[in-house]
């Protein structure tokens, strides 16, 4: 199915919720709706539903104008950040009402289409316990289990796992990405972290206060990020931001500390945290400072430094330790940076290898 | 400052009979003087019943708990002279941030100009001097939380400080900045402190020693270096590192050879097998960061046919089949990857690799393997 939306926007009395956008969503893929709380994720999803009505512009569906019809005429499932589940039901019966609701299946059909969905999402063995007997993981389970059971067209889940251990968000997360991967349906999932979009894959729209910034496949906003705004809102830990000036052929960071960038006038210079090294390699530029702090992630340890150009984050994989204030130097390929230029736009993003 | 030492179990129902059946299974647990922990695990797992029982808010069913060898089991948090912080502020909003941070000091009855002197040196590592004469009211929950912070740490005489997921209604921008506050003010005051947290990352950078629960049990207490490189259990190489640990099932097969996901791999590198071969059937973990690329049919290696390629922005993350069994591994950036579908060759035994009994714990091959 094919979504588009038409200069659509949404305004709460003198409150600009959503500014007027255009976009047109990849069918039969996910796209991650990215942003921070109150970028206009949710709202976005309302209008999409037709939970609510726009203040200007047009819905479409395949080509056909759907703006103002209610959600209950429409074929779309959704799913939130909260478990939703009928409580007095139990968990076959959970699944099974949309199925009952549509109709023309028989018994037989219904408790087959149950098996098949408790089975894929692993909580076969509580079909008969209510919502109230399991984890919180299993309940989002049971209804994410139920938006499938829709079978719709369009399926819209709203920070579905932002209350679950990670852990367990990491294994439903990789689960989900399989059931998305079939293409049967167009699926528009929120999050406000950079990290679960780029594992999600597929498309993103970069949202932030109300505007969509950038959209297109999620790897290559990642990596051409349009302007300094879509940087920010897509990278975590943040994208380090110098202010920086252009001289022709280079582009300073302070007196003595060039990148052999070409730009003019003032610029900022953007660095990815995995982009800054602690050995050198011939051609570097070397960022001297001192450690503030080394959070340890398990897998990456981030370590923040108070470098003689500004406060910077360097990602390192693995567990590494480091004494608080002790002396650092970080180093950089000037072709791993990217530049902005003074209003803020694209002018020079790294060169990838790989695709 | 005080050694706190646990020799205890826990059931919140009378007559516990299974495992299942208790809260926290009996354990013998020490908490060094000066020390920063970490209680870490998935909701459910026991370390907020280990806090309470720490604290005495709870006594526990079985067992005693100690500081500095006095038994303290009967006594209350009050009696046991430790100081808490809360998910959320506990403050009094009709004082200011000065008479806030001073309370715990004046209840006591601590002389003004020694309080003053404390409360002073507090503000300053949480950076609210200039906020001392501010009522709380007005204050951002931010704000106010760093007060419950400071509260929690303004004593020097208390026997530990307790954490209960204290970053919680923390902006996610503000997080590292407590967090380093935190570590600079124990390195600076020495206190004993205990923090329960399932974030992972506020465990292992806070803690010098982190303690890694599941199902009532502690399954290792160590450095975060020793939870990624030396997981003493296979939760633990699961839960800590995103992905965790990969697992595949292997077997001693004869001398010299073990079977690993349904191929042989000769035991080069010179490794002491003799565990292995007592143990017959085990399984191998490898760390997707520890999983390189290799030539074909290079020692320590199986043949695998890449399934998925992601590009996780900062990295590569490649899913790859090896005989029925998925493995993960992460490529620097800056690498090409291969293509999906294509055959390659993955180093899976190394320096970093370890072994698993069937009861799921770490075989400990001495020497490790000497590469």
């Amino acid at each position: 199915m094919q979504l588009s939306l038409q200069g659509l926007s949404h305004r709460v009395g003198a409150a600009e919720h959503l500014y007027p956008m255009e976009l047109t969503l990849q069918p039969g893929v996910v796209t991650v709706l990215l942003g921070a709380t109150q970028a206009g994720k949710t709202t976005l999803m309302r209008l999409m539903a037709g939970l609510d009505r726009p203040s200007s512009g047009r819905v479409l569906v395949d080509g056909q104008d759907v703006t103002g019809v209610p959600v209950r005429d429409r074929n779309v499932a959704m799913v939130y950040q909260q478990f939703i589940n009928y409580p007095s039901m139990t968990v076959r019966d959970n699944i099974a009402s949309p199925l009952k609701l549509r109709g023309g299946l028989d018994r037989a059909a219904i408790t087959k289409q149950v098996d098949a969905l408790a089975q894929k999402l692993h909580i076969e063995m509580h079909l008969d316990k209510l919502p109230a007997q399991l984890s919180g993981g299993q309940q989002q389970r049971v209804a994410l289990a139920r938006a499938l059971a829709k079978n719709a067209p369009l399926m819209l889940l709203d920070e579905p796992l932002v209350n679950l251990d990670y852990k367990l968000r990491e294994e439903l997360r990789e689960e989900l990405s399989q059931l998305f991967a079939s293409g049967d349906s167009t699926v528009v999932y929120a999050t406000t972290e950079p990290g679960e979009a780029l594992l999600l894959g597929g498309y993103t729209a970069v949202m932030d206060a109300g505007e969509l910034l950038q959209y297109g496949p999620t790897a290559e906003v990642f990596h051409k990020p349009a302007s300094l705004r879509v940087a920010r809102a897509f990278s975590d830990p943040p994208m380090n931001l110098l202010p920086a000036t252009g001289r022709g052929a280079s582009v300073e960071l302070k007196p003595g500390l060039s990148l052999a960038l070409a730009a003019q006038g003032p610029v900022t210079v953007g660095l990815r945290a995995n982009a800054l090294r602690l050995n050198a390699q011939p051609g570097d530029l070397e960022l001297r400072g001192r450690v503030e702090l080394a959070e340890i992630s398990g897998s990456d340890t981030f370590v923040h430094v108070h470098s003689e150009v500004g406060e910077l984050v360097a990602q390192l994989s693995g567990v590494h330790y480091f004494e608080l204030g002790a002396s650092l130097s970080l180093f950089l390929n000037a072709g791993q940076a990217y530049v902005f230029d003074a209003a803020g736009a694209l002018a020079i993003a790294p060169e990838r290898l790989g695709r | 400052m005080a050694r706190i030492d646990l020799d205890l179990a826990h059931a919140y129902r009378p007559n516990p009979q299974s495992d299942a059946d208790y809260a926290l299974l009996p354990l013998k647990m020490s908490f060094e003087d000066g020390g920063a922990y970490a209680l870490l695990g998935p909701s459910g797992c026991g370390k907020t019943t280990m806090l309470n029982i720490i604290s005495g808010l709870l006594q526990p069913s079985h067992g005693t708990v100690s500081y500095d060898g006095r038994d303290v089991t009967a006594l209350s948090p009050q009696a046991r002279n430790i100081a808490q912080v809360f998910q959320f502020p506990v403050i009094y909003d009709t004082m200011t941030v000065a008479e806030n941070l001073a309370f715990p000091l004046k209840n006591r009855g601590v002389a003004p100009e020694r309080i003053k002197a404390r409360v002073g040196k507090i503000a300053e590592m949480l950076e609210m001097s200039g906020q001392l004469d501010q009522r709380a009211a007005g204050l951002t929950a931010d704000a106010k939380q760093k007060i419950s912070l400071g509260r929690g740490l303004v004593r020097e005489d208390v026997s530990a400080v307790l954490f209960d997921e204290p970053l919680t209604v923390i902006d996610p921008h503000l997080k590292w900045q407590l967090r380093r506050k935190l570590k600079q003010i124990h390195h600076e005051l020495k206190l004993t402190l205990i923090y329960v947290t399932h974030d992972q990352v506020e465990a292992l950078t806070f803690a010098d020693q982190i303690v890694v629960m599941s199902r009532g049990r502690a399954v290792q207490v160590g450095s975060a270096d020793a939870l990624f490189e030396k997981p003493q259990h296979m939760f633990v190489g699961n839960f800590i590192g995103s992905p965790g640990m990969n697992f595949l099932p292997a077997r001693f097969k004869s001398s010299g050879v073990i079977e690993v996901a349904g191929q042989d791999l000769p035991l080069a590198f010179g490794i002491l097998y003799q565990q292995l071969e007592a143990a017959r059937e085990f399984t191998l973990g490898v760390r997707p960061e520890y999983v390189g690329l290799a030539e074909a049919a290079s020692p320590g290696t199986l043949r695998a046919e890449v399934q998925q390629v992601q590009d996780i922005g900062t990295y590569w993350l490649l899913t790859a089949r090896v005989g029925g069994q998925t493995l993960k591994l992460r490529l620097n950036a800056q690498s090409r990857p291969p293509a999906p579908g294509a055959e390659v060759w993955l180093q899976v035994l190394g320096a970093h690799t370890c072994f698993y009994g069937r009861d799921e714990q770490l075989i400990n091959v001495k020497e490790g393997l000497a590469a």
